[in-house]
């Protein structure tokens, strides 16, 4: 039996099932060739309204959904924290109300409080796409990275997958893990022990304190963004010390195997956690990713735009 | 799961003399200059493999193959939205200009013409063709768009309570056309879509 989508929302990618993942990442793949045609557009949505509700700062991905939104034809509304009342201390559940009001069909959420997805959802039959709460899951990322993978390695089962950063913080990690597992793929967890919590063992995935032990081997190796405010909460000693011990640069890449593909999500800190000739080197695949991206979130829309109901 | 009482409508000889014969009305059609430009184009899933033997079909005849392309029209249908879950979207393969051709669309059963409808707004996103025309196995009638087959393998007039199966050797193990009855509504929305119950 051919797998079926019966979501209205995607919170996280702990929730889906393998068939699930699968069956967005083969949607995504004909999104993909969308892009490529001279009318980069489908009817898809037309005459629904997409919410883009931005409550913690994002470029790249709020772009990246907008552009999605309007290659399948939605109408869009975008709130981002500086514009919205939020700011002005109205409560998350009043915006809900507001949301409500305006009979839209699908809200976009990026939130810097994991769970916050999952109260829009209890409150709203509009559908949610999580795009980021917290340190919780950012699912649409991790689809793309694992998309990305797919399509430059053929298959995720049995890849050996190494993330390096602040796994702590990120979730990105979150979803990539949880993705990664469900596929089948081993995954390597590897940074400054204050930041690679060891639970992760737990759920069957690879902790290494040292950066060439994730390195040797691998077949994907997604560096995660070292973010400036944890060096001063004293997760590591300075940036130019995480630099040496954990950067990939031309002195740690004689670990990495020739055909293992550099991955980042962006934006990228060059010289921290990535040599700048690596992020631009042959082995990048750092801005396929972000043309992944849109593919990936146009085949989410489009799935939870089937499965909302407007009678 | 299998629908109840499942009688055949048509089965693999005149399955394959309807293809025949819309080969032949096609090849008479356009003149061999003409012919040059011709391009089949199958909807997914089951007309995929009715334009494979019309293309087919075409070669044997003619010695030169026109070429075969692939449409999904799910992100082009009407009811997103009022389904209760969508269709897997199978691969739109056109590795080829379709400007300026003429395009046969060939798809194994015309019922509603809202899959008709949303391929040519489909096609019209891909480029400008010359002409398209459209090759039906079956038309059961129930129209709902004004929207005709130019060659059609057999002509019904079937009851809409009925569903139309069409089965072919490359899925399905064999070629034949079988008309059924509806699973009733009820029953429908607690069982997973079946791949015709899908069709429009």
């Amino acid at each position: 039996m051919e797998c079926t989508w019966t979501r209205k929302d995607l919170l996280s990618i702990y929730d889906l099932s393998a068939d699930e993942i699968r069956m967005i990442l083969n949607t995504a793949a004909e999104f993909k060739k969308v892009s490529e045609r001279k009318v980069k557009k489908v009817p898809a949505l037309r005459g629904k309204t997409v919410v883009n509700l931005f409550v913690e700062p994002s470029t790249r991905t709020r772009i990246s959904f907008e552009l999605a939104e309007q290659r399948l034809s939605a109408d869009i509304i975008n709130m981002s924290t500086d514009a919205s009342s939020l700011k002005k201390g109205e409560t998350l559940l009043d915006t809900v109300k507001n949301i409500k009001s305006l009979q839209v069909d699908i809200v976009v959420m990026r939130h810097s409080a994991s769970g916050s997805p999952n109260f829009l959802a209890r409150h709203l039959k509009a559908g949610i796409v999580n795009a980021g709460d917290g340190a919780h899951e950012h699912p649409t990322q991790a689809l793309l990275d694992i998309f990305t993978m797919r399509e430059k390695k053929g298959s995720i089962e049995g890849l050996n997958v190494s993330i390096v950063g602040d796994i702590l913080h990120s979730r990105v990690a979150r979803s990539n893990i949880w993705g990664l597992l469900k596929l089948g793929a081993k995954v390597t967890i590897a940074g400054p022990s204050t930041l690679v919590p060891k639970e992760f063992e737990r759920i069957g995935v690879r902790v290494c304190d040292r950066l060439k032990d994730a390195l040797e081997g691998a077949d994907v190796i997604n560096l995660l963004r070292i973010q400036h405010e944890r060096q001063r909460a004293g997760f590591f000693p300075s940036t130019n010390e995480y630099a040496r011990v954990f950067g990939l640069n031309r002195e740690t890449m004689k670990y990495v195997k020739p055909d293992a593909l550099i991955m980042h999500p962006g934006p990228i800190n060059r010289g921290v956690e990535l040599d700048s000739a690596i992020a631009d080197g042959p082995q990048s695949v750092i801005l396929e990713q972000v043309t992944n991206g849109l593919a990936v979130r146009m085949a989410v829309l489009f799935l939870i735009g089937g499965c909302i109901k407007n009678d | 799961m299998e629908a109840s009482n499942k009688t055949l409508l048509l089965d693999e000889n005149v399955i394959n003399a309807a293809v025949a014969n819309i080969a032949q009305a096609v090849i008479s059609e356009f003149s061999p200059e003409k012919a040059s430009q011709l391009v089949f184009i199958g909807i997914h899933k089951r007309g995929v493999m009715f334009a494979r033997r019309l293309v087919k079909a075409i070669t044997e005849k003619t010695g030169t193959e026109p070429h075969l392309g692939t449409l999904d029209i799910t992100m082009y249908r009407d009811d997103i939205g009022r389904r209760k879950t969508l269709p897997q979207i199978y691969p739109t393969e056109l590795p080829f200009n379709i400007n300026d051709q003429i395009i046969i669309l060939a798809d194994d059963v015309l019922q509603t013409g809202r899959t008709i409808r949303a391929a040519l707004d489909a096609l019209t996103d891909y480029g400008r063709p010359s002409l398209i025309r459209l090759a039906v196995l079956v038309d059961r009638g129930m129209r709902e768009f004004p929207i005709r087959a130019d060659y059609s393998g057999k002509l019904f007039q079937i009851p809409r309570e009925k569903k139309i199966i069409v089965k072919w050797k490359e899925l399905d193990n064999e070629d034949a056309v079988y008309v059924s009855d509806r699973v009733p509504q009820a029953a429908a929305e607690q069982a997973p879509q079946t791949e015709n119950a899908v069709k429009q």
